[in-house]
């Protein structure tokens, strides 16, 4: 990124210090609620509610790990690995199924392909809250509620990842060189998995990505469907035990070191994986 | 959805769209055979299964009624019958669910604008050449993001909470009183900061993107002519990341009629959130509490519809007023 910054001379006006100074003071807003987290990881359950919120205070980082993890025959570690299955299996199966369509919808040309691609597109626009009702009603008849599946597969269908898909298809892959693929005897299906897929990666990432966080994010779905919870993610486990405090006071102390356990490999992920999210991003806005 | 298109060319041009000028080379319907079928044909039937079904299903729901007889003991003494259009009656004419849109409305007409106002001035901020530890600020600023909203709610909850803040505390120290964070009118905008917190950053990002994919010459140009940073923000970086707003602004309004997770979220430790609060709420409540879901589906369904004029309404908005400038 810095080869398309802008070239000026870096000043030390006073114009950049005042500014450099207001980044600092919003920094604080967005950082602090993490620090806490941090901070009151650490803490037992007494000094939780009697020492200064944001900094440390006897250390219990040990016991409240241990208590986690061996909390209710250690069901946070479940809640782990399932989480790691909704998002992880779902955001890559997502991702193969809606470059599959976006790359046919770029780059054949057949009936309906408008239409089919309209339809799609307007799915983007229908909220998933507003589909996750009917969605239990129709599984409760095929007694599919409360398992893996009722949060997974509908899990696995991203319609915005078709259409970056088709866009970046439709942008990136010359026509020529499927042409090529097909001299060569090459079959339709071969020349996605070799050529298609390969120019389409950074793309690939970015729907990965968006639909990572979409299944992650998606709580009102495994609220919906779930009632075991063994079959929990681990944000409707941390709401169930958010929710039960009252009756459980050592609790809150678990919420608060799972909360921070949990979300530890998503933000190093993310920021690390923050220019996929730029390009992605920014090919989305420019041809919306 | 063209709302590249209002752009001027030289622009587009210098993003890297392409020009729609490969089309024509395109091979006729035929000669692929199956491979498109066998391309989206996993796609559709998921998408057919998981999105139009279930659309289909609430409405064909919503204008069920359920009739109870007597006690609604006996196995027999409820029956499910067309009951037309009147759970939509019921909907419009239900002062619970009007109260929870013109609450999301409130909430979104406020929030929205915030967010964004914030999230595009911390963006020309981080592109403008004088300011430093960029890659820092792009880091603190991204990283709520990657906090899920359930997990962003209880962490903010229990920063509202008397007996655990550290933010109260320190309110109460700097000699304000007792603040009240989740009291009947203040926590509106509790969830209003929470998901300003979350998003903010994601939405800079966006913004951020499109400013940089600018080219230089353009500033140099505009330097050249005497424009000051204030002026190269305003009539050069705005109007070419003006594309790049109207895609948060539909985020923003479609996430906002369906706020759910964070209200939900803060029912646990405050009275303050009835359980009409927003419509969502409302509908989840209907279907799951008040075992009502003819109701819920026909909330959902008015809420899908809604929520879809409004975004589309909004990009509408936006591109007649491009057009005609």
């Amino acid at each position: 990124m810095a080869a398309t910054a802008p070239a000026a001379p870096v000043r030390a006006s006073r114009g950049g210090i005042l500014a450099t100074a207001l980044l600092f003071v919003c920094a604080a807003y967005f950082l602090l609620p993490a620090w806490w987290l941090v901070v009151s990881s650490t803490k037992g359950p007494s000094a939780l509610y009697s020492s200064e919120g944001f900094w440390f205070s006897q250390l219990h980082l040990v016991s409240n790990l241990t208590g986690l993890f061996r909390y209710d025959d250690g069901i946070y570690w479940r809640w782990l690995v399932n989480t790691l299955l909704y998002a992880g299996l779902g955001a890559l199966c997502a991702t193969l199924l809606a470059s599959a369509a976006g790359y046919a919808l770029a780059k054949y040309e057949f009936r309906g392909r408008q239409l089919i691609f309209s339809v799609i597109l307007g799915g983007v626009l229908v909220p998933g809250t507003a589909l996750a009702l009917p969605l239990y009603l129709l599984l409760s008849k095929v007694s599919l509620t409360n398992t893996y599946w009722s949060v997974f597969l509908p899990s696995i269908v991203s319609p915005f990842g078709v259409y970056l898909a088709r866009v970046y298809a439709a942008a990136s892959i010359p026509d020529d060189l499927i042409e090529a693929g097909r001299i060569d005897g090459a079959s339709e299906g071969r020349i996605f998995w070799t050529v298609a897929v390969r120019i389409m990666s950074p793309a690939l990432v970015t729907m990965f990505l968006f639909q990572f966080v979409a299944i992650w994010n998606n709580f009102f779905l495994p609220l919906v469907m779930l009632s075991n919870t063994r079959l929990y993610p681990v944000t409707l486990g941390l709401y169930t035990w958010n929710n039960e405090y009252g009756q459980a006071p050592q609790l809150v102390s678990y919420v608060i070191i799972g909360s921070l356990i949990s979300v530890i490999p998503l933000v190093i992920a993310f920021l690390s994986l923050q220019r996929f999210w730029r390009s992605g991003l920014a090919a989305g806005s420019i041809t919306l | 959805m063209a709302v590249g298109h209002k752009q001027p060319r030289a622009a587009r041009a210098a993003r890297g769209t392409p020009e729609p000028a490969a089309r024509s080379r395109r091979r006729r319907h035929g000669r692929a055979g199956w491979a498109p079928v066998a391309f989206i044909g996993p796609f559709g039937v998921l998408f057919a299964a998981f999105f139009l079904l279930p659309i289909g299903y609430a409405i064909y729901e919503s204008l069920l009624k359920v009739h109870v007889s007597g006690l609604g003991l006996g196995p027999n003494s409820t029956a499910t019958a067309f009951a037309g259009l009147s759970n939509y009656a019921q909907v419009f004419s239900d002062s619970a669910f009007w109260s929870g849109v013109g609450r999301v409305l409130l909430f979104g007409v406020v929030q929205i604008p915030v967010m964004l106002v914030f999230a595009t001035v911390l963006a020309l901020l981080l592109d403008s050449a004088t300011v430093r530890f960029r890659r820092f600020f792009r880091l603190a600023f991204f990283l709520p993001y990657g906090i899920p909203g359930v997990i962003a709610a209880i962490l903010w909850s229990f920063l509202y909470l008397p007996s655990l803040s550290p933010v109260v505390a320190a309110l109460h120290g700097a000699g304000l009183g007792t603040v009240n964070f989740l009291g009947v009118h203040a926590v509106l905008w509790s969830i209003a900061n929470i998901v300003t917190w979350e998003y903010t950053g994601y939405n800079m990002l966006i913004i951020y993107a499109g400013l940089q994919a600018i080219p230089a010459d353009l500033y140099d140009a505009g330097r050249l002519d005497g424009a000051s940073e204030w002026k190269l923000a305003t009539r050069i970086k705005l109007p070419l990341v003006a594309s790049s707003l109207v895609l948060t602004a539909i985020f923003s309004i479609i996430g906002t009629l369906q706020l759910f997770s964070e209200p939900q979220v803060l029912r646990a430790i405050t009275g303050s959130i009835s359980s009409s609060f927003t419509p969502n709420l409302f509908s989840y409540t209907q279907a799951f509490v008040a075992n009502n879901p003819d109701y819920a589906a026909a909330i959902a369904v008015v809420l899908a519809i809604g929520t879809f004029i409004l975004s589309f309404g909004f990009l509408k908005l936006v591109q007649r007023r491009w057009a005609g400038t």
